[in-house]
């Protein structure tokens, strides 16, 4: 069922049953009680909680499981306010959805109470969509309700419109604010809610929610910090029927490593072909259509079964939708991108493949199934491989505790303060004293200084760099009366087109240029590349800078051959190929939540837990215990040991492979000043393997080699700041940084590829600014944004400091169980974040072995 | 005093410091020896000359006039990296080779701090402004002769490539750029492009961008069998034939 669907006259919604409301003093009127008992339905309380601390000007946050009639519940308080007469041209509440499909599919449904109870309230939606036309009209002519985004609401607030528009407002709804607050997103729509607050002093705020670790983060999101103990009433409602959970025990061999599951396909079949409808949700694009592939193999039934993704064709995704809605589908293989808000079918079992990363988001998934308080969802894990069997087992423990994810707390992103001092300025000329204590008052900012505010002001107004030249140019102007306004048209212009805090990653589109086939000896095609074939979808571009042509990759379903890149197409051919060549497993996109990541420690550390777990698994894990050792759940076990002529060093520190990635780095760094000559290494979600040629375990057992000083937290001084240098990773962090501050446009020469050398990539600014202003607000916004996010360097301190003290080494003279899994990954899972210098060498050398004069070798 | 002296005096402290630093590139270029630095510059030992294409001072503050704050650094930045190589290399001639003002005011707007750079640079030594297309007036208030070209022997600089011009050209204009494959990766770098007859220079100004070298605008200037892109490292350039190189 829809998340509105508790207003559909389809599906009644049965729980919980009470016959007659007892309305809290009345305050459901007449009209709406005659509704409820025609629908056969009553009121739930936590329906007429909210409404009762609406009805006193309180703002609320709602907490519900999916199907518990979570968006009638918050627009009860406007439908039965405006269904007295009131300034018909007025706009009174508005809706924000973190998706614009969201919004569309809660007007449908708010339409039906409205129809059927006679109400007189005009509902429209503003989205990109939303012609130009109509966004006119609704500025002058606004509806009652208007069901928007957040980046449709920046926009607004920075018109001279918004003044009159909001002024009478009355209230705001925020709906699936868990998945938006703690983000970039969440820090725009949080600065433009204390916008509203200053021009509708009398609104209040409704925040619809999942389930949430600390409900008190998001309380604290609703009200204005003017007074910091402030908090938003709280209403939960009851939880549904405990989920039906179940982690597939597979009959088949289970992998050491890798991503895929192929050794479940067949059981994942079976499944598929026993429910009415599955969703199977996966982590990455790449693991979907692998899935995707895999599943079709064994379609003997050929059941209708879909792919869905966020790079393929938008078409291409809407017609899964409907004939997901239409009930054609038996099976939909999805990411992330059906996490959220609409229910497309009648779904009823959802199997996640992979490891769910963190338990708040398992639950989330789950509550895709089933939307019906009184049947429990029915899930299944599927792991693939044996680390993964453990993540499972602690999410399932924690999804039936009810345990959630802490949200990490976290400050307002500065490049996004920029965006909107900026965006404050396009609406009205403003004082700067009055827009920081506004920007105070918003939950993310409240730490903020006068000093960083007029740091960002100056960046706005001019670049705020110390050697200030560019005075003349300035985008923001103080006036004579001493309020700053924006310079001209043009900078308005400039912001319209570059509001919002999503930067997607750069995309290229993929066109088929031409049937394939098996290649046959010299009916390779040599002509030109023509643009003319049928476009597929769009492809992150640092995927396909990884491939060189020829190289063929799964993309759609099917196995695809690169051709070139023209322009920003990547240009493919079908082909027959039975594996593509890249494996194009990008790594999981979430980090391991630090809470499975302790519970896998402690499932890990302590057999008596083993008896739960898959025989295989629980065997792999004894014989562990007999070659090396598993450390407590606190300690980083270190292990060392020759093989193949090289010597590695393995340890597990179960932070994800973001923060491993980055303690990769920093520790291959120290181990070169030590001595120990290493040549690479790698990283996934659970431990960190580095390889070298001296004999690691040696040296750290005659004492010539400290483990804690490797291991020490001060990496995070000098060693980080050096790599931070060179790091893509962080000059990826700063891009999106520069374009959401401002700095630069969106649409920044650069993707006309033929014209690169004319124009600059910001890696230049980075390296520029880097160097001659290192503490300059865009730098100080990418080191905070890399701390959380490409780097993870907060969870990788976190651990240096848990470990401090805590390192248990063994010195041993082969592979351990436990490090077979992260040694079958070398080679599989390229670096991203360093400059690879190597690979020059690589094709120097290459090239010098290849021309050499017969009967010649080279060393 | 004999120049092939200083040459070569200059070349044992060169291998001196530079030992250390970075590994330079030899290339043959119309019978004459040329050194390529890992920088992007092309020193000539036998005329002690060094020359540096595409250092476009002042593309940052021609960007503010668009309302695009860039860091008001790159000319510093570009000064600083040549300080460094002048200070290695000492040599009695310095060539730029064209675009190195982004714009035809762009010499006004040089910080004084970045005008006494340049004339610390100059000091002692010749210096060459040849014109391009973003800076075809001399420079204002700035010393140094200004020439559309310069041939020494059977070597000459000039700004733009020209068809007929192969034979011992040594030009800027287009900053090579090349991307090459390997292992899990790729990397993109400026480079030096030469096929043994005619050399393009990498840009060497700190905002300059690349364009990469399988473009259409190097296939008629190069022999194809001979092409080699010789790609800067951090402290060496590395040859590598033009058809290992990847197109973007």
């Amino acid at each position: 069922m829809s998340k509105a669907s508790s207003l559909s006259p389809k599906r009644p919604e049965r729980l919980p049953v009470r016959k007659v409301p007892k309305p809290a003093g009345g305050l459901l009127p007449q009209r709406f009680q005659d509704w409820f008992a025609a629908r056969g339905w009553a009121p739930r309380q936590h329906q007429l909680d909210l409404l009762a601390h609406a009805q006193a000007g309180k703002n609320t946050l709602l907490i519900a499981p999916t199907g518990a009639g979570k968006t009638l519940a918050g627009f009860l308080p406007t439908l039965v306010e405006l269904e007295r007469p009131v300034n018909r041209s007025a706009l009174h509440t508005l809706y924000i959805s973190p998706l614009k499909a969201l919004a569309v599919d809660v007007h449908r449904n708010l339409q039906i109470p409205i129809a059927e109870m006679g109400l007189d309230i005009r509902v429209e939606t503003r989205t990109g969509d939303t012609s130009a036309s109509k966004r006119m009209r609704q500025r002058r002519d606004p509806p009652a309700i208007l069901l928007t985004t957040p980046e449709q609401l920046a926009l607004l607030l920075a018109t001279p419109d918004a003044k009159p528009l909001f002024s009478t407002l009355r209230r705001v709804i925020f709906d699936e604010l868990h998945a938006i607050a703690a983000s970039k997103r969440g820090d725009l729509l949080n600065l433009d809610l204390a916008r509203l607050r200053s021009l509708a002093p009398a609104m209040t705020t409704i925040g619809l929610s999942a389930t949430v670790r600390d409900p008190d983060e998001l309380r604290r999101w609703l009200v204005g910090r003017d007074d910091p103990k402030a908090l938003a009433e709280l209403v939960v409602a009851p939880p549904g029927a405990p989920a039906d959970l179940s982690i597939l025990d597979t009959s088949e061999h289970l992998p050491w490593a890798g991503h895929m599951n192929r050794h479940a396909m067949a059981e994942i079949y079976e499944r598929i072909k026993s429910a009415h409808m599955t969703l199977v949700f996966v982590n990455t694009r790449a693991q979907a259509e692998f899935v995707f592939q895999e599943l079709w193999r064994l379609n003997e039934d050929a059941l209708p079964i879909a792919l869905h993704h966020g790079s393929l064709d938008v078409a291409q995704r809407r017609r899964v939708e409907d004939a997901m809605s239409l009930g054609r589908l038996k099976a939909v293989v999805c990411t992330s991108t059906l996490d959220l808000g609409i229910d497309w079918g009648d779904v009823d079992l959802v199997i996640n493949v992979g490891a769910p990363k963190g338990a708040s988001r398992l639950m989330q998934r789950i509550g895709r199934a089933n939307h019906r308080l009184d049947e429990p969802s029915r899930a299944i894990l599927v792991p693939s491989n044996r680390f993964e069997v453990l993540e499972c087992v602690a999410a399932v423990d924690a999804a039936r505790a009810g345990t959630q994810d802490t949200a990490l707390q976290r400050a307002g992103s500065l490049d996004v303060l920029c965006q909107h001092i900026l965006g404050m300025a396009c609406a009205e000329p403003f004082d700067a004293e009055l827009l920081y204590r506004e920007v105070v008052s918003s939950e993310p900012y409240t730490g903020v200084s006068r000093q960083i505010f007029d740091d960002a002001l100056r960046f706005v107004a001019n670049g705020g760099y110390a050697l200030a030249t560019y005075d003349r140019f300035a985008k923001i102007k103080p006036t004579k009366e001493g309020l700053w306004r924006v310079a001209n048209g043009r900078v308005a212009q400039a912001y319209r087109m570059n509001v919002g805090t999503i930067v997607e990653a750069d995309m290229l589109k993929v066109r088929l240029v031409r049937g394939g086939g098996r290649p046959s000896a010299g009916k390779t095609y040599t002509g030109p590349l023509r643009k003319s074939g049928r476009m597929l979808g769009e492809i992150e571009e640092y995927f396909i800078e990884m491939l060189t042509p020829k190289d063929t990759f799964l993309f759609g379903g099917e196995i695809l051959q690169l051709e070139g890149i023209v322009e920003n197409e990547a240009l493919v051919s079908r082909t027959f190929a039975e594996q593509p060549k890249i494996p194009s497993y990008m790594g999981g996109k979430f980090p391991l939540s630090t809470h499975l990541a302790a519970r896998v420690r402690q499932i890990l550390s302590d057999p008596r837990e083993w008896k739960d777990l898959p025989p295989q698994v629980a065997e792999w894990l004894t014989l562990q215990q007999i070659h090396s050792a598993l450390p407590p759940p606190g300690d980083l076990l270190v292990e060392t040991f020759p093989r193949g002529g090289r010597f590695y060093l393995a340890c597990y520190p179960f932070e994800g492979r973001l923060a491993h990635q980055t303690l990769g780095m920093l520790l291959t760094r120290r181990m070169e000043r030590a001595g120990l000559k290493p040549l690479g290494f790698v990283a996934n979600d659970y431990a960190l393997a580095v390889w070298g040629l001296a004999d690691i375990g040696a040296r750290v057992s005659h004492g010539l080699v400290s483990l804690q000083d490797l291991f020490s937290e001060d990496m995070l001084g000098d060693d980080l700041e050096a790599w931070l240098q060179e790091s893509s990773l962080m000059k990826r962090t700063f891009r999106n940084c520069a374009i959401i501050s401002g700095l630069i446009e969106r649409n920044f020469p650069g993707k006309e590829k033929s014209a690169r050398q004319v124009t600059i990539s910001t890696d230049l600014i980075y390296d520029v600014l880097r160097r001659h202003e290192p503490d300059h607000i865009l730098l100080r916004a990418a080191r905070a944004d890399a701390a959380t996010g490409l780097l993870d360097i907060a969870r990788l301190a976190g651990m240096l400091s848990r470990i401090r003290g805590r390192i248990m080494h063994k010195d041993l003279d082969r592979v351990s169980p436990l490090a077979v899994p992260i040694m079958l990954e070398i080679g599989r899972e390229p670096v991203y974040g360093e400059a690879r210098e190597d690979i020059l060498a690589q094709a120097e050398q290459l090239w010098a072995e290849a021309s050499a004069p017969p009967g010649e070798t080279l060393h | 005093m004999g120049g092939s002296e200083r040459a070569s005096g200059r070349d044992a402290a060169l291998k001196g410091t530079a030992k250390a630093h970075r590994a330079p590139a030899h290339l043959r270029l119309a019978g004459a020896a040329f050194v390529m630095d890992p920088s992007g510059a092309l020193y000539w030992p036998d005329e002690d000359l060094l020359a540096v294409a595409d250092l476009h001072f002042e593309k940052g503050s021609s960007y503010a006039a668009r309302r695009v704050f860039l860091p008001p650094y790159d000319t510093a930045a570009t000064l600083m990296r040549l300080l460094e190589l002048v200070c290695l290399y000492e040599p009695k001639r310095i060539v730029a080779l064209g675009d190195s003002f982004h714009d035809a005011a762009a010499s006004t707007r040089l910080a004084a701090q970045d005008r006494a750079r340049i004339r610390a640079l100059q000091a002692g030594r010749d210096w060459i402004w040849i014109t391009g297309n973003h800076d075809p007036q001399a420079p204002s208030g700035l010393d140094g002769d200004v020439v559309a070209e310069l041939a020494i022997g059977a070597v000459r600089f000039r700004h733009e490539p020209q068809e007929d011009g192969a034979e011992g050209e040594i030009a800027g204009h287009l900053h090579p750029m090349a991307r090459v494959g390997g292992l899990g990766g790729t990397v993109r770098r400026r480079c030096f492009v030469s096929d043994g007859s005619r050399c393009i220079l990498p840009a060497f100004g700190a905002y300059a961008g690349g364009l990469n070298l399988r473009d259409e605008a190097f296939g008629f200037l190069f022999r194809e069998a001979d092409r080699f892109a010789h790609i800067l490292g951090r402290s060496q350039v590395y040859r590598i034939p033009h058809h290992f190189c990847l197109p973007d």
